[in-house]
Order: C-alpha cells, then structure tokens, then sequence
C-alpha cells in the first residue's frame, strides 16, 4: 500500500519551484497543447530537449524520470507497433502480410516521444509542486466562475482536505488489514468473489473511521469559526513576481522556436 | 507447549531505497511458555515494529522468528496456521470491530479457524467471560458500545482464537485509570488462568512491574536489556538516562538517596517501597 504515491512533490528551491503555482500550472497546460499541434519529429525531439532541460533546472535525476515512464512502457510498445504495422507508405521492409512502411516508423516515433513528454512534464508539475500549492492554484484560476455562483472556494477546501487524508486513510487501511490478519483474514487467496467478500472486514472499519474523522475535523473547523471560503486571506498569498514573466517569456520564446523549427523541416 | 524464539532478528522500513530506516537489528531471545512479559521503550524504538514480526505480518529482513522450533517464513503457505498460534492485539484494537453484533464480531477469528459452530459458540462465551462482557451486550452492534466495551470486545476477538502466546500492544492507551486497570487485570486473570504466554507493550513502567515478571526493555531498535523485573529494574539509573520512565516508587527511592537516606533502590512495588522507607527511618533513629 506504501508504495502508492500521490502527488510525489520533491522539496527543493530550483527556479521551476520558485514560480507562482498558477504559471506552473499554465505553462503545463500550454505546454501538453502544443505537443499535440506539432506534427514533425524534429519538433517533437526539440520538445523532448526542452523538458529535459527543464529537469536539469529542477535537478531530478533522470533515473527517476525514467522510473515514472516504466508503467507507460506498454502504452508506448502497443501504439508504436499499431502505427507501424497499419499505416500505408513506402515499404521498408516486410514479412509474410506484413510491412513495415517509412511513414508508420516516423509515426511510431512521433507518438511515442509525444507520450513521453506528455508524462514527464505532468511528472514535473507533481514534482515541484505540493497538493495545496495546486489547490491554491485552481482556487485562483477558477476564481472568475464564483461570479456565476459556483461555489469556488468551498470546492477548493474539499480538494485540499482529501489530499490531505489519502495518506491518513493509506495508513489506517495499512492498520486494520494488519488487524484483521492477525484475526485469520485470508485477504490473498481465494477467487474474485471470496477476495471481494474478504474486505468487508477492512471497508467497514475504514468507512467508520472516515466518517468519524470527518466529524471530527468539521467539529474543529467549526471551533475556529471557519464559515465558508469568503474573505479568507492566505498565509501564502500567491503572487506574480519578475521571476515568473522571465518564465512565460521563455517558454513562449522556446514555443516559437520550435514552430519554426517545424516550417524548416517541412 | 509453545516457545517463540527469535534469532538475530532485524527489520528495515524502505529496504534499499534511499529513505530506507532500520527499526529493529539484531534481537536474539526467546519467549518461555507461560511468561508474562513487558516490553518498553521509546516512541520510535521498534517495539511495535518488533510484535509485528512476532505473528507474521512483518517479514523480517534479516534472522528469523521461530514458534516451536519451526522458521515461520519457512513454508509460506503454513504462515497463516502458524500465525494463529500468536494472537495479536495492535494499539487501538476497537478500530477493528466491523460486524452487526458483538458476538459475531468475536467470532469472526474462530470462523477463520474453520471451527464447528459449536465450538465457536463455546469460545465466544469463554472470551467474553475473560473480558467480563455480559451477556446482553453480545448481542449489541459493536458501534454503541463504550470506549472500553469496545476495546474488551475487541480483545475478545483475539482471546477467542486460542492463541498459544498472546500479544497486547499498548491495550490501554487512552483509557481513563479505572479502564486500564481493567484491562490489565483481565489480562492478569486470563494469564493466571490459562498458564500461556503474554506480551505486553506499554508505556508505564509501574504497569510493567506491578503486572509483568519479565521485561524487555528496547532501545533505538536494539535489544537493551531482557531480564526478570527486578534484574532490569536494579538497572533504574541506566533506565534513566536512555530517558525512560522508571516505576515510580523506584524513583522515589532514587531521590530519597541522593538526599541522604540509606534505602533500598532496586525496588518496584509501593509495599517493598514502604519496609524500605520505615527500616531506613529505624536506622536513624535506632
């Protein structure tokens, strides 16, 4: 159960930390567009290149970027082979009915790094930036919506609490299943019904203790008069600062470089 | 007849990452049937991580459990049989209760034995007598019980599997004074009755010497001392030092001493306390 990691946040002090969570969280939304707008190879290794970059900004090892890709592997595997069998063009190589065309090897290439960057920079926005900090970020992104009575901040608290307790619920299903080991409960033999029977024992207590906590907290929030996310000031106010417009303006400067890099390879 | 031995026992959290923790390294005893043993330490100090070991639910990383000889890691499709040979109760065991009844939920351990729904009977009611739950109770849903109905209940369940050694991790936190005695002299009666190893995890040490004839005492992840009460407890200095509570009379007596008075300090029950006290005053004034 540990070994589940949310929100893989790495502490740090890079300048990729240092940006205000909202142009973060922008430039990684502008930045998955544009991977699905480029359409040549040279473009997409240049958009490789660019986050890496952005890593040795950060200064994660790359062993760990590779860690995060080992579950994608399959994906990558399945559509490359897809793109190469079926697209037509001029033939490569063949065996039996099948053939390998130039275009299907370029698409499987292209795909497969477009789904590499595509993960490593969301990993990069996970990693620089800690659950609140992205909560506080959609909070002032979807600030304008609470004009059309969406109830922002109130959605904004809820996000934040549940971060907060999957790691206290992780631990507590970690507790009670040890608990309920030590009772006889077979929790890993069995068929996929007596495997689904054999967690009553677990969800019960685990739904008791979620709604006691819950209790509890509301309690607590109540005692230091919390009424509702209006007029609430924050400890860390976000700001845009110098640092954060030198960010936009490289990134769209990089952008532009890389369109054009497209218009030349074509 | 039931021994657990444990034989260079150590346990790392992470193994191999670069976060990883030792909790508990090379931990060399061996459990004698029928004793009724205390176990303290730090917060920290691998004593949770220890018990963890003892039934099972952790494999250790290196050195091994052994129950009546045999290396429970062995045979990994014999460790559930195995594990039922030590009962274990973890801290806050009333998270545990999930079923309609109270008498359901206590039989659910004996269930997963695969008894006859007579002798699952039989054990509920022995069980439920042990922890003094009436009658009337049992047929309850757990979830309107007290606090410490529901910790008893919840002892109960394991108490009704039988186990050769029985194994209690701190089953008195957040109980008020009368809750923990309670517990503790159910736990005392039961051990007097049924002649079989208990293992207790506490944080008071006066529990341990009032309750416990051994001690096992843990620091950072290591085996400090394991010895009868009074042998740790002639210790009391040391104790301290590690920053461990010692009972509180032995602490009395410390005190006494440095100011001047020729007591006895490797003592632990408040009437030992007192003879010592009185002969020391008799000493003055004689």
């Amino acid at each position: 159960m540990r070994d589940i990691t949310l929100g893989q946040y790495i502490n740090g002090d890079s300048v990729i930390h240092r940006l205000d969570p909202r142009v973060r969280l922008i430039l990684t939304l502008a930045y998955i567009v544009i991977l699905f707008m480029f359409n040549t190879l040279l473009q997409m290794v240049l958009a490789l290149v660019m986050i890496l970059l952005a890593y040795a900004l950060v200064k994660i090892p790359v062993k760990m970027l590779l860690k995060s890709l080992k579950p994608i592997i399959p994906i990558i595997l399945f559509t490359s082979v897809l793109n190469m069998f079926f697209i037509k063009g001029d033939v490569v190589f063949s065996f039996w009915k099948i053939a390998v065309t130039k275009q299907g090897l370029y698409y499987a290439a292209m795909m497969s790094l477009r789904v590499i960057c595509l993960l490593a920079g969301s990993s990069l926005l996970t990693y620089t930036s800690t659950p609140i900090q992205l909560t506080s970020a959609l909070e002032s992104l979807f600030k304008p919506l609470s004009k059309l009575g969406l109830p922002v901040n109130d959605l904004a608290m809820m996000m934040t609490i549940a971060l907060r307790f999957i790691p206290t619920l992780l631990e507590e299903t970690d507790k009670i299943m040890a608990a309920q080991k030590s009772r006889g409960a077979n929790l890993d033999t069995g068929n996929f019904i007596q495997r689904a029977k054999a967690l009553t024992p677990i969800l019960i207590p685990l739904f008791v203790s979620a709604f006691r906590r819950a209790d509890e907290l509301a309690l607590a929030m109540e005692c230091r008069c919390y009424n509702g996310g209006e007029g609430r000031t924050r400890l860390n106010a976000l700001k845009i600062r110098r640092l954060d417009y030198i960010a936009v303006t490289v990134f769209t400067v990089c952008c532009v470089l890389l369109f054009m890099a497209g218009r030349l390879a074509v | 007849m039931s021994t657990l031995r444990l034989d260079n026992v150590g346990f790392t959290y992470q193994k191999g990452m670069p976060d990883e923790k030792t909790a508990v390294s090379g931990v060399s005893l061996t459990f004698e049937e029928g004793d009724f043993v205390g176990i303290i330490g730090h917060t920290g100090s691998g004593k949770s991580t220890l018990i963890q070991m003892l039934n099972g639910l952790l494999k250790p990383t290196t050195g091994s459990v052994y129950i009546d000889g045999d290396d429970i890691w062995d045979d990994k499709s014999k460790l559930r049989e195995k594990r039922f040979k030590v009962g274990l109760v973890l801290q806050y065991p009333e998270y545990q209760l999930f079923e309609e009844t109270v008498r359901k939920d206590i039989a659910f351990g004996p269930k997963n034995l695969g008894l006859s729904d007579e002798e699952i009977d039989s054990r509920v009611r022995e069980a439920a007598g042990f922890l003094r739950i009436p009658e009337k109770l049992l047929d309850r849903s757990p979830f309107d019980l007290s606090g410490g109905e529901k910790r008893r209940a919840a002892i109960a369940g394991v108490l009704a599997m039988r186990p050769e050694v029985l194994v209690l991790d701190e089953p008195t936190a957040g109980l008020d004074p009368r809750g923990r005695r309670d517990i503790l002299d159910v736990i005392k009666n039961y051990h007097e009755a049924e002649k079989k190893t208990v293992i207790l995890v506490s944080h008071s040490m006066d529990d341990v010497a009032r309750y416990a004839n051994k001690v096992l005492v843990m620091n950072n992840g290591t085996l400090l001392y394991y010895d009868s009460v009074g042998e740790v407890f002639k210790h009391a200095l040391e104790l301290r030092e590690t920053g461990l509570n010692i009972p509180t009379v032995t602490g009395i007596l410390l005190t006494l001493r440095e100011r001047g008075l020729d007591v006895d300090t490797d003592i632990y029950t408040p009437a030992a306390a007192a003879q010592t006290i009185t002969d020391a005053f008799r000493g003055i004034s004689g």
